[in-house]
C-alpha cells in the first residue's frame, strides 16, 4: 500500500502508511491530521493551500503538471521552487506512485 | 498539545462547525490564544467540506467526504468539539448559551458562525418522496444514493448548486432538465455574458436548461412523478433537486435581541451590537467596502478570511480593525471552472474576451475594474485577485485589445 513521508517545518516528520490507492497526498494529510496542508478548496486546484516540495528522487515518477496547477503554483504563500513545488491534491497515490517524500512549506495561507 | 489556561466564562465559544468555525478555532491557536475554546456543531459528524458535495461527490465513482481537519486536530488543539448539538438560546446578560442537550456553556466571547440553511419551496408537492435538497453531508449521501436509480432528473434553480449537480449527473446518462425562474442562469452571481456562455455549454452537454420557467407544483402519488412549470409544461421526473438558495441561520441572534437583516448585522470589525458577540461566514451581514454596502456572502473565501481576521483581532485585541478582504468565488460545472474575483453590480460595464479554451468577462464601474469573471483561466483569476486586492485597475480600452493578457499586465505593474 502507498506511503507518504511529510517533513514538517519544525524538523519533525510523519509517515502515513497504508494509504488507499487513488487518494491524493493532500487528502491523506488532511484526513489523518498532518499539519500544514490545508486543502481549502477540496482539491479543485483553486486555493494553493496544499503546496509541497517533493524530494528530487521522486520527481520523475510524479503525474505530469497541468496548466491549472502550474498557474496556481504562482500564488503559493511560501516561495515556489521551480522543480520541487507541486500541489499535493494533484499527486494521487497508487500504481506508479507507491512512495513519496515531501517537505511541507512554512506557510500555506496568505496571512 | 495546547494546555488550556483560562478560567470558566473567559473562553471563546464558537457556534457552528462549518468552514468558518473550524478555521477560526485553528487560527485562534495559531495566533497564540491559550484560553478555552468550545466549538458547537449541529451536525453529528466531524466537520467537513461542503463544496465537493455538489461536484465530485455526485459523480458515478462517488467519493468520500473530505473532513476539514482530522479528528485528532481538535484534541491536539485543546478544542472542545460538541458535534450534534444545537444552540437554542443566548443569555447575553449572563454570557452563556443554552444547548439542545440542556447544557449551558458560559462564554467570554461568543462567535456565531451558524451558516445558512436551504430555502424550501412553499408549493404543492414539495414534500413528495424523491424531492431533494443539497446542503449537508446527509443530504448528499441521500441524493447520491437516489441518483443511482434515477433516469430523469429535474433541477429547480440554475444557481451554482443546481448547475454543478446537473453537470455531474448528466455524464451518468441521466436526462437532466434545469428550470430557472429568472431569464438566465446564475443571474445573482455573474454577468449576462457569462450566463450565456454557461447556458450554451450546458446545452452542448445535453442539459435541457429552461430559463424564465418558474415552478407551480410537483405532482406524484407518494413519489414525485413530474414538475409543472409556470408555462404549464409538465416535466417528468423521478428525482427532483431543489436548489433555490439559502436563508441565514440568524434566529438565535434575533431572539437574543441582536440586529438581524438577512443575516446577523455586524460592523467592519465583524462585531455585533453586543461587544462580546461576533458573527462570521455565511450568516454575517457586514459593511463590505467592495460592495459599498452591507453584504452577506456565501463562499469559502469569505468564511476562512473572516475567521483568520477575527482570530487575530481577538488575540491581539486591536479595536477598530477593518475586515476588507477581496471576495472571490468558484464553481466547477462539468469541464468548466468558473472563478470570480471581486464584486460587480448589475449596472457595471461588461467587456467579454474569449480564446480557444477560456472565456472571461471584465466588469468596470466608472472606468475602474471591480470584478473579473473567468471560465477556465485560473492564471487570469489569480492576476485579477492581485490587482483588485491592491486596489489597482486597468484601462478598459486595453482590455479590449486583442492580445491583452491580465497575467502579463499584473506582472508588469
Amino acid at each position: 500500500m502507498p506511503e507518504v513521508t511529510y517533513r514538517l517545518p519544525d524538523g519533525t516528520s510523519q509517515t502515513l502508511r497504508d494509504i488507499t490507492p487513488g487518494t491524493s497526498v493532500m487528502r491523506a494529510a488532511v484526513s489523518r491530521g498532518v499539519p500544514g496542508i490545508i486543502g481549502e478548496c477540496g482539491g479543485q486546484v483553486i486555493c494553493a493551500t496544499c503546496h509541497v516540495y517533493v524530494d528530487r528522487e521522486f520527481l520523475d515518477v510524479l503525474p505530469p503538471m497541468g496548466d491549472e496547477e502550474d498557474e496556481m503554483l504562482e500564488t503559493t504563500a511560501s516561495p515556489r521552487d521551480p522543480e520541487r513545488s507541486r500541489l499535493s491534491c494533484q499527486l494521487t497515490m497508487g500504481p506508479g506512485l507507491e512512495r513519496v517524500c515531501v517537505d511541507v512549506p512554512a506557510e500555506q495561507e496568505a496571512w | 498539545m495546547v494546555t488550556v489556561q483560562t478560567r470558566a466564562g473567559e473562553g471563546i465559544v464558537v457556534v457552528g462547525a462549518g468552514q468558518a468555525g473550524v478555521q477560526l478555532v485553528d487560527s485562534l491557536r495559531t495566533a497564540g490564544w491559550t484560553g478555552a475554546i468550545t466549538l458547537i456543531g449541529a451536525e453529528r459528524c466531524l466537520p467537513y467540506q461542503r463544496p465537493p458535495l455538489s461536484k465530485d461527490f455526485m459523480k458515478e465513482e462517488g467519493g468520500e467526504p473530505l473532513f476539514l481537519r482530522a479528528e485528532r486536530f481538535y484534541s491536539d488543539a485543546g478544542v472542545d468539539l460538541r458535534a450534534g448539538v444545537e444552540v437554542v438560546s443566548i443569555d447575553r446578560a449572563g454570557k452563556a448559551v443554552t444547548c439542545s442537550d440542556s447544557s449551558v456553556i458560559p462564554y467570554g466571547t461568543l462567535v456565531l458562525a451558524t451558516g445558512a440553511r436551504t430555502r424550501r419551496l412553499a408549493i404543492e408537492g414539495s414534500d413528495l418522496a424523491g424531492v431533494h435538497e443539497l446542503r449537508t453531508l446527509d443530504d448528499a449521501i441521500r441524493l447520491q444514493s437516489a441518483l443511482a436509480d434515477a433516469r430523469r432528473v429535474v433541477v429547480i434553480g440554475a444557481g451554482f448548486i443546481g448547475l454543478e449537480f446537473a453537470a455531474a449527473a448528466r455524464p451518468r446518462g441521466i436526462d437532466v432538465t434545469v428550470l430557472e425562474f429568472a431569464d438566465r442562469p446564475m443571474a445573482r452571481a455573474v454577468s449576462p455574458e457569462m450566463s450565456a456562455h454557461f447556458a450554451a455549454e450546458h446545452a452542448a452537454a445535453g442539459i435541457d436548461l429552461r430559463c424564465g420557467e418558474g415552478v407551480v407544483r410537483l405532482v406524484g402519488d407518494a413519489k414525485v412523478r413530474a414538475v409543472v412549470g409556470s408555462s404549464g409544461t409538465e416535466y417528468p421526473a423521478d428525482l427532483v433537486l431543489v436548489g433555490v438558495g439559502v436563508l441565514p441561520n440568524d434566529d438565535i441572534a434575533a431572539e437574543a435581541g441582536l440586529p438581524v437583516d438577512n443575516g446577523i448585522v455586524v460592523g467592519e470589525d465583524l462585531c455585533t451590537a453586543d461587544p462580546a458577540i461576533y458573527a462570521i461566514g455565511d450568516v454575517a451581514r457586514y459593511p463590505n467596502p467592495h460592495a459599498r454596502a452591507l453584504s452577506r456572502l456565501e463562499a469559502v473565501q469569505n468564511a476562512t478570511d473572516q475567521a483568520r481576521f477575527l482570530a487575530r483581532a481577538l488575540v491581539e485585541q486591536p479595536r477598530g480593525r477593518r475586515y476588507d478582504a477581496l471576495p472571490w468565488f468558484w464553481s466547477q460545472q462539468g469541464g468548466w471552472k468558473l472563478q470570480i474575483a471581486g464584486l460587480a453590480g448589475p449596472d457595471d460595464e461588461c467587456i467579454a474576451r474569449s480564446d480557444d479554451t477560456s472565456f472571461s468577462v471584465y466588469r468596470f464601474r466608472e472606468g475602474r475594474l471591480v470584478a473579473v469573471e473567468s471560465a477556465n483561466n485560473p492564471g487570469e483569476h489569480v492576476a485579477a485577485r492581485r490587482i483588485l486586492s491592491a486596489a489597482q485597475s486597468v484601462d478598459p480600452d486595453r482590455v479590449r485589445e486583442p492580445g491583452f493578457s491580465l497575467k502579463q499586465f499584473a506582472a508588469a505593474s
